[in-house]
């Protein structure tokens, strides 16, 4: 820490960081980001990937439908995980529907965050009657809880839409929802540590310089609050993709024809009395793993990140 | 006499991924019965690692790797957990340095001096309160019997750390260990709480162990001082060998570091021993260079005039004004700065000096009373181009050094950001030059510009602070307690920065400290403050000598005593 | 206390007259109420004689004052669907939510802060971590899963228990209760243990999160340099301490189980208020929607107000002031 040091490149300092240093010496962090990382690509590059294009009528037959896994029974050796009812081959349709899954939660938590924090930091910096506007939003939306609120603004979304464009607009519909219940969580977080730093004394010499309020927002303050947004956005990741799975499962998301992970799951329940367990075992697993790694990625970072627990 | 305490050989390490850190190497240390040792030491220098060690408290991952801790004939080290649980509380007190946080909200005092004293002594129920009562009289608080129901929150900070004395007290012990006991709180609780612990030190035959960073607190209390320096024992005596005639040359630098209430001096003997060093001052041509441009030398005229300021702050909100409880911060208060003096504001925790000096840099809006700066009103029609134009002159450095630098900026863009939003300079390579010299100027070196603030010492960051300040080619500069968090070898190298500044480049001061000491040191008037209203304005060495106000005499006679220190200097 | 209590009963109302705004702006942005009433073959006459019935050509304000009487007297009209009071039908199906709030909730704290006090204190031990690990699994696990899979295990493969719906009620006219018979508690547990295991991960997360956070202070410190046992210092000082936080979250949390609630009916067939909410969706029946908005923040302002009064409680910096 003298002054005699040499400066370091920039990847030595990278690998000194102490976040990065906790990463690779936790194997938990590891594990969850590789696995993360593989479930995450393979379904981003669904269609490099998959043996079948589940949305191809004509690679689709109802003959194949319903087939078992191949190392089961009747199973047949290109279809690895079975078919559905519809015909389409399970791994292809979950690489798919997790590519989906990911899009969506990652569409909503952006669009819940650019909103939070915007709002957050505002509220924070200005305070007074802005502040006490937003944060008493915040807190009558958080009397519903997000997941309530999701199936309401998704029901009204389609109410409102024209009959013919309702499904192609299911999956925007379904991220303005998830998003619009996510934004209070982002909100109060960036509100707390904004009082915390506006508080702070570089922030003061900031206004005596007599640099405007909009600048000091974005150039002192939000870069000081991102840690804790930062972790909450991760946390915030798996609950959209649950969230998504959610309505879909409860048929108010994203339609059959386009199918998502939950989608899979709700059709898969139909016939699982019927004793065709793989049709929901599989993406149900698929989503379990899915938001598992995110979970432990976020888990880590919020350990990592906590300055008391180092 | 046998030693109560005798720690021989003493090494403690914390073994990270970065290496093993020593924080203690081959400690020697006795302590008898009846005797307050002073360790003290600035920060790093591993004196409350040896409190910890003791108490066998250590944080994780720290360990005792050599030596031993003889407490009277057993050696603590040896002990295990069960063992060192029934000798904390029993035989060995602990006094830690908060008295906001040592105490559990939750509990009443009461209950958490019973649990203590059922724990520690045979004594349980009616006796245990009584024992209870009995304790917070010794400690000095009144009506103790009716305090005991009280929870910590309803206690003022000396109160508290009143009862966390009592609390150490509670098992009878033969040794107290008190880290930092006074640091947190005011001079006049500070006087105090350090004769409360002398008092309970000679009538109970306690050994004490006083942790501190303060050579006053030392001067104070301690019988026998125990000096150390990054891990080491650089020296021990008595006190008055201590401070009359130091020994070792660390001590004698410490020593010079601290500022002298007796009389003032042009500058603060150059200590050599300390972190980072001083580079050699770069001179800077004012005539020629960027930083003397735009500068008036003018003295005479008013730099800085508060015209009946007042402010208060809401406790209470209401929605009827008269249910709001206020509290007065800033109460009728007017003074007059003249150009390139230094002007000193001194008061206790709480008396409005800080928020005298928000008010003056256009933080806060004052409820009344007009600020001028240069002759302009800056206060009344404060987002008026005049009244901008004006304030920049003025620039403040503040007390956290590690608050007051944003985190995530290079040192580069700290330092330029004023120039480049108002662009002082033609070209950003002029910027980077100009930001390169500021640097120098301020004894860090031009090649600092490129890293992050958390690569630096707070007496660095204090530096880095007075470089942003001086940026803005500012005529006025507020010191708000600029050194109040630093080491006292790094408060002397800073406070001589500042005057050096203050020559060059004629710069007027508004100095704001609780330290008087440092206040005379630095200051040509001084301004005394107390529940947000001056009491006394007056030249410096006047206020000294023969102060007016009965508030000022206080003051001056709560300064810790220093005649060891001053005999030794004739 | 009282004038605490005063303000936050202020708070919740404005609360409520947002909600309430909300939910009569439903009636009037989804869908068009004549139509929804009378179908799509009425002749034009009928239509405004039933626009003028209902007041629909009244001044926004009057005609959500109106509402407004209306929701205080618990009537939001009748369904466009089942065409019977919205009140009857939620009365009818309360009892069925709140048992199963109610049972989930117990499970959830009893189970989540006794687990979250365990690995707050003996952290590091190999059961700390598994508990931990399965916790993370528990927090990543969508309450429909759950749901279905304790349905295959248990209903399907083992057939030891029921796989949807509610049994073995006993009628007091104005209750139903499922609890107090066999079963009764066979129908219910499978729900209940669906409901409950999210928020008892998040609570046992939460607890040992504090318990950690609690245990670095500086009292805590002094507790151990007084010679406190372990005990005294983990339960007396750290645990109290830990609640303050936990109580917030918790009241958090319960709105989180009523809307959860919804999928585990679902899953479960529960003949609860979920099950309808979401029936209602689904035919757009505003109506019940709109109630049944009402219906759970009222719920939430209720449960926030007793967490305000336990904080009163347990916190003497609150009750006593500074």
């Amino acid at each position: 820490m003298q002054n005699t040091d040499k400066p370091m490149t920039r990847w030595q300092r990278f690998k000194d960081n102490d976040i990065v240093w906790s990463f690779f010496h936790s194997p938990g962090a590891v594990i969850a980001a590789t696995i993360a990382t593989v479930v995450i690509l393979a379904c981003i590059f669904a269609p490099l990937i998959a043996p079948f294009d589940p949305f191809d009528p004509a690679q689709i037959s109802l003959w194949d439908g319903k087939l078992p896994p191949a190392w089961v029974d009747g199973g047949q050796p290109q279809y690895l995980l079975g078919t559905d009812n519809q015909g389409r081959d399970m791994l292809s349709t979950i690489l798919y529907g997790g590519r989906l899954s990911i899009l969506v939660g990652l569409a909503a938590v952006c669009l819940g965050m650019v909103l939070g924090v915007t709002l957050g930091v505002v509220s924070g910096y200005v305070g007074g009657v802005t502040d006490a506007v937003i944060m008493r939003i915040a807190d009558v939306q958080l009397t519903i809880p997000g997941i309530l609120l999701a199936i309401l603004i998704n029901g009204i979304g389609r109410v409102v839409l024209p009959l013919d464009m309702r499904d192609e607009f299911a999956v925007y519909v379904v991220v303005l929802a998830i998003g619009l219940t996510d934004w209070p969580q982002f909100a109060r977080v960036t509100r707390g540590a904004t009082l915390v730093e506006a508080n702070k004394e570089y922030v003061q010499a900031a206004r005596i310089i007599g640099l405007p309020g909009w600048l000091i927002m974005l150039r002192h303050i939000l870069p000081n609050t991102l840690r804790p947004v930062l972790v909450i956005a991760t946390i915030g990741l798996a609950l959209a993709i649950i969230a998504e799975a959610t309505l879909s499962f409860l048929g108010q998301g994203i339609p059959p024809t386009t199918p998502s992970l939950g989608t899979l799951i709700r059709v898969g329940n139909e016939y699982l009395f019927s004793g065709l367990w793989w049709i929901t075992f599989f993406p149900a697993i698929a989503l379990v793993v899915l938001v598992f790694a995110v979970n432990l990625l976020g888990d880590w970072m919020r350990d990592a990140l906590n300055p008391k627990l180092r | 006499m046998t030693d109560l305490l005798q720690i021989t050989g003493l090494d403690v390490e914390f073994p990270t991924r970065r290496g093993t850190i020593s924080a203690a190497q081959n400690v020697h240390l006795t302590v008898k019965p009846g005797e307050v040792v002073g360790l003290v030491g600035e920060s790093g220098a591993g004196k409350s690692t040896i409190g910890n060690a003791i108490i066998g408290l250590l944080e994780s991952p720290g360990r005792v790797s050599a030596g031993s801790i003889l407490f009277e004939g057993d050696d603590l080290c040896l002990k295990d957990e069960t063992a060192m649980r029934a000798i904390r509380g029993n035989r060995i007190g602990m006094i830690f340095q908060d008295p906001q946080t040592s105490l559990n909200p939750l509990m009443t005092v009461g209950a958490q001096l019973v649990e203590t004293i059922e724990k520690t002594e045979a004594a349980r129920g009616k006796a245990a309160e009584a024992r209870a009562i009995e304790l917070l009289e010794q400690v000095g608080i009144t009506e103790a019997k009716a305090r005991l129901r009280a929870y910590p929150h309803q206690f003022s900070g000396g109160m508290r750390q009143r009862v966390v004395i009592a609390l150490a007290l509670a098992g009878d012990p033969d040794l107290i260990i008190a880290d930092e006991p006074t640091t947190a709180l005011d001079v006049s609780i500070q006087a105090q709480i350090l004769d409360l612990i002398k008092r309970l030190c000679r009538e109970r035959d306690l050994g004490v162990i006083i942790v501190t960073h303060d050579i006053g607190v030392i001067a104070n209390v301690a019988d026998r001082v125990v000096v150390m320096y990054r891990g080491e024992v650089v020296e021990t005596g008595d006190v008055a060998q201590i401070l009359g005639s130091p020994r070792h040359e660390y001590t004698q630098s410490l020593i010079a570091a601290v500022p002298r209430a007796d009389c003032k001096l042009e500058r603060f003997s150059s200590v050599d021993y300390i972190e980072g060093g001083t580079k050699p001052f770069k001179r800077i041509d004012v005539q020629t260079h960027w930083l003397g441009k735009a500068q008036s030398h003018a003295r005479g005229e008013t730099a800085i005039e508060a015209d009946h300021l007042n402010l208060s702050f809401v406790l209470q909100k209401a929605v009827l004004p008269r249910n709001r409880k206020m509290i007065k911060a800033v109460d009728d208060v007017s003074f007059k700065v003249t150009q390139g003096q230094t002007f000193g504001l001194v008061g206790e925790s709480g008396s409005g000096k800080s928020t005298v000096a928000r008010i003056i840099t256009g933080l806060y809006p004052p409820d009344a009373g007009v600020v001028r700066v240069l002759g302009q009103d800056v206060s009344s029609n404060p987002k008026s181009s005049e009244a901008r134009k004006a304030r920049r002159a003025v620039q403040m450095i503040f007390q956290d050094p590690y608050s007051s630098l944003n985190a995530r900026m290079k040192v580069m863009d700290i330092v330029a950001e004023p120039i480049r939003f108002y662009r002082l300079t033609s070209s950003e390579g002029e910027t980077r030059k100009i930001v390169g010299d500021l640097l120098d100027h301020v004894g860090l070196g031009a090649q600092v510009a490129t890293r992050y603030p958390h690569e630096f010492s707070g007496g660095q960051r204090q530096r880095i602070s007075i470089a942003r300040a001086l940026a803005s080619r500012p005529r006025i500069l507020i010191c708000d307690e600029p050194t109040s968090a630093l080491d006292v070898s790094v408060q002397a190298t800073i406070l001589n920065l500042l005057k050096d500044l203050q020559q060059e480049l004629g710069l007027t001061m508004l100095f704001i400290s609780h330290d008087l000491p440092v206040i005379r040191q630095m200051c040509d008037q001084i301004a005394v403050m107390r529940n947000g209203q001056l009491c006394e304005v007056a030249e410096a060495e006047a206020l000294f000598n023969a102060p007016k106000h009965d508030y000022s005499r206080h003051l001056l006679d709560l300064m810790p005593r220093m005649d060891l220190l001053e005999s030794a200097s004739e | 206390m009282f004038f605490f209590i005063l303000r936050r009963l202020g708070q919740s109302l404005l609360v409520m007259a947002i909600v309430s705004a909300v939910s009569f702006s439903l009636f009037n942005f989804v869908g068009d109420p004549v139509n929804n009433m009378v179908g799509q073959d009425a002749t034009r006459e009928q239509r405004i004689e039933i626009r003028q019935q209902l007041g629909l050509d009244d001044p926004i304000l009057s005609q959500y004052t109106r509402f407004l009487g209306n929701m205080v007297q618990g009537d939001f009209g009748l369904s466009y669907r089942i065409k019977r009071p919205v009140d009857d039908l939620i009365l009818e199906r309360l009892p069925a939510t709140l048992e199963l709030v109610f049972v989930s909730a117990v499970i959830a704290l009893v189970v989540g802060i006794t687990l979250g006090i365990y690995t707050g204190i003996r952290r590091g031990t190999w059961a700390s971590r598994a508990i931990l690990s399965v916790s993370l699994i528990g927090v990543s696990l969508p309450t429909f899963i759950i749901g279905i899979a304790l349905i295959y295990l248990f209903a399907v493969h083992l057939r030891w228990l029921p796989s949807s719906g509610r049994s073995g009620t006993i009628d007091f006219g104005w209750w139903k209760t499922s609890l107090l018979t066999v079963d009764g508690w066979r129908a219910i547990i499978l729900p209940a243990i669906t409901l409950s295991l999210f928020q008892l991960t998040l609570i046992l997360r939460l607890v040992r999160a504090e318990m950690l956070e609690v245990i670095q202070t500086d009292f805590i410190k002094f507790a151990r340099a007084r010679g406190l046992s372990e005990r005294a210092v983990n339960f007396r000082h750290a645990l109290r301490n830990t609640l303050v936080p936990v109580i917030t979250i918790i009241g958090l949390n319960t709105g989180g189980l009523i809307a959860f609630s919804v999928i585990t009916e679902t899953v479960f067939q529960w003949p609860g208020t979920g099950l309808m909410f979401i029936q209602a969706v689904d035919f757009v029946d505003v109506p019940i929607m709109a109630a049944y908005l009402v219906f759970v923040a009222l719920l939430f302002v209720v449960i926030n107000l007793v967490v305000d009064i336990l904080y009163f409680i347990v916190d003497p910096r609150i009750r006593l002031g500074g």
